[in-house]
């Protein structure tokens, strides 16, 4: 899950990471009311979780409440890259001296932490990296061992940090760290950490990707979901429990495996198609599972036909064509369905299947069989 | 032969009494698997359907011998199941467990590299793995799966390495082990290493090896496929229409920022020499070209 920025910033105060002061809101009389709270001059800034905010005019300074006003009325509500400003963050503007760059994520092909930092901030990483490549100072962290204070102060020396940021930055680096391996998230990313005239270092931006699966011990993530940028079918699917990703297709797909359920969304496309969605229904198929899925799919007025695709292993294929005729009592589906089942006792499903089968419902023996008929019964022309 | 497990292996199954464990602990034991042992900190010295259960990891392989784990626990306490059997000298640990958090998933492996290096993680998030007529631990159904080789399997993907092993069986194609490494971001065992164990495995004399979006696990595996297999490899990589930044239910499939991208993976194969397909049935046909050029 991705933090807005001003969640991030919330999550980085949780482990003591310096943060400007500011609060979030919805509406211009909100922006106004917190800044004169917080006093002037303030940054607004958009809400959005796309780059390039401050490019697109959605990070605006202001000196008094007129200025912060009508800031407030001109990004409130404005379009930054296909994504719409329904909140803004107002905080109180910092005087900056110098901008670095901090992160921590995971390396996967070294399967260890990578701390990276940099004396060159407030531009976008990826740029620096392809530019300057030796201005970014990185250490990788075994994750049994851990990052000690010994090692932070090193990079941030290495990173060539100026000389009175060195202590703050280390002592952030450390929380960051800590932010990052307990609060269970993905990537952790600073950009700019800002050095301000009089000293001291904290964050000016917030960057952070939660993972999923850590969920359960952090119950307080349900509040940062509720405001999380998800579509309609998003949430509907997450609240009833389903991988779901929404694409923009119209071959509504559903299968068993994320493997599978990712190669049905491939094949839908190799035979001239366009996938509405992924969705994994997981190992087994149930009737109450697969009517949910049918809802989600449904749901989307872009679906023109639907495309099961289900391997059974374990799960009987008589119990997952049981699934579905069960399922199909519970949800109206005015679409074409083209359902292929495979694996074990394939044979007795497709026979239970036949008894459903007709206009709205038509079984097919492969996957690339399924996939065209699936195709062709959407009647998109293309 | 086979690799990683044969008709020796004998198997810990943890939490064998209850749920998910004992449901695929006993399928793989009704498979042939040599089930030796449970484990339940409450129920030590009880026993499911004549296999004894005992207190901790180390007790069972103490009194069995037993070299292999297989963990199906939840997410909250496999991390720790992993450690105990690998604490207790387990040569395989067999997990299958989905949802681990990434940070404890990344310190379990780092913990088994530093003292426990003669443990061998597969999974977690993993079909777990066969060796048809030989051994089975994990869900995947025996039956789909043929034995005597000469095909090997590895795969990031559960249905679809099912599906591959179906495919196979329909054409009369033979396995000698088929490893399901799993979707996690932080896998015990990569494509890499089962590829060093089938090109030294006497009986697998082709591998099919099944990858998907994200990581640079498939890239690595190509630079060892161009420089030191001698084995014909048949691809296959799922997740081509994989929007980047979104998780495709796999936490390890994710393309980040421009990395990880199917035609990435499927470019270095391709330049590595194998023969890379479009689709799984296609993954099948050209197994099926390979192995009768045997």
């Amino acid at each position: 899950m991705d933090l807005f920025e001003y969640q991030g910033k919330q999550y980085f105060a949780r482990y003591g990471i310096p943060v400007s002061p500011g609060d979030v809101a919805l509406t211009p009389d909100e922006v106004v009311a917190t800044a004169d709270r917080l006093g002037y001059p303030v940054v607004v800034k958009a809400q959005v979780q796309v780059g390039g905010r401050g490019k697109a005019g959605g990070i605006k300074l202001a000196g008094d409440a007129a200025q912060a006003r009508a800031h407030a009325e001109a990004i409130i509500g404005m379009d930054i890259k296909g994504h719409k400003v329904k909140r803004v963050w107002v905080e109180h503007a910092s005087d900056i001296a110098r901008e670095y760059y901090a992160s921590f994520t995971l390396d996967r092909g070294a399967k260890k932490h990578l701390a990276m930092v940099s004396a060159k901030g407030g531009v976008e990483i990826e740029q620096v990296a392809e530019e300057d490549p030796s201005a970014i100072a990185r250490l990788h962290i075994d994750p049994f061992e851990g990052f000690s204070p010994e090692q932070a102060r090193r990079l941030v020396e290495e990173a060539g940090l100026d000389e009175e940021a060195r202590a703050g930055a280390t002592d952030v680096l450390l929380k960051l760290y800590r932010c990052f391996v307990e609060g269970d998230a993905d990537l952790v990313e600073v950009n700019p950490l800002v050095l301000t005239p009089d000293g001291r270092v904290h964050a000016l931006d917030a960057k952070v990707t939660l993972d999923d699966n850590a969920a359960f011990r952090h119950p307080e993530w349900e509040e940062l979901a509720g405001v999380a940028e998800m579509d309609d079918r998003e949430r509907l699917a997450r609240k009833l429990g389903l991988q779901y990703v929404g694409l923009d297709g119209y071959v509504g797909v559903i299968a068993n495996g994320a493997g599978l359920a990712m190669s049905t969304c491939d094949v839908v496309n190799q035979v001239g198609g366009s996938p509405a969605n992924f969705l994994d229904i997981g190992g087994g198929a149930s009737a109450e599972v697969m009517a949910n899925a049918l809802e989600v799919i449904t749901s989307d007025p872009n679906v023109r036909s639907i495309l099961v695709n289900i391997f059974g292993g374990i799960t009987r294929g008589e119990e997952v064509a049981n699934g579905i005729v069960t399922a199909l009592a519970r949800v109206d589906i005015t679409v074409p369905m083209v359902v292929r089942l495979d694996g074990t006792n394939a044979e007795q499903g497709r026979q239970i299947l036949s008894t459903v089968e007709g206009e709205k419902l038509v079984s097919a023996a492969s996957m690339m069989e399924a996939a065209r008929t699936a195709v062709e019964l959407a009647g998109v022309q293309r | 032969m086979s690799i990683y497990v044969d008709e020796s292996t004998k198997v810990i199954v943890h939490g064998l009494t209850g749920g998910q464990a004992r449901f695929h602990g006993l399928r793989n034991r009704d498979y042939g698997t040599k089930v030796v042992a449970g484990v339940n900190p409450a129920k030590g010295g009880q026993d499911v359907e004549g296999i004894p259960v005992f207190a901790t990891a180390a007790e069972a392989r103490q009194a069995t011998g037993a070299t292999a784990s297989f963990i199906s626990v939840p997410a909250k306490v496999a991390p720790a199941s992993i450690l105990e059997a690998a604490a207790a000298g387990v040569e395989l640990v067999v997990c299958i467990t989905e949802g681990i958090p990434a940070q404890d998933e990344a310190r379990v492996y780092s913990e088994l590299r530093h003292n426990y290096p003669g443990t061998r993680l597969i999974g977690p998030n993993c079909p777990g793995l066969i060796s048809p007529g030989k051994c089975n631990i994990g869900i995947t159904a025996g039956d789909i799966a043929l034995p005597g080789g000469p095909v090997g399997i590895v795969s990031r993907s559960g249905t679809l390495t099912y599906q591959a092993l179906y495919e196979l069986k329909e054409m009369g194609i033979g396995v000698t082990t088929c490893v399901g490494i799993g979707g996690d971001p932080v896998p015990g065992t990569t494509f890499l290493d089962c590829l060093e164990a089938f090109e030294a495995d006497p009986e697998t004399r082709a591998v099919m090896m099944i990858g998907e979006i994200g990581g640079t696990e498939e890239e690595k595996a190509a630079e060892f496929i161009s420089s030191q297999m001698s084995k014909p490899v048949v691809s296959y990589i799922a997740g081509v229409t994989a929007p980047p930044g979104r998780r495709m239910g796999h936490a390890g499939a994710i393309i980040s920022g421009t990395k990880g991208t199917a035609k990435a993976k499927m470019d270095a194969l391709r330049a590595a020499g194998a023969r890379v397909a479009l689709n799984p049935t296609e993954a099948g046909q050209f197994m099926a070209e390979v192995v009768k050029s045997l």
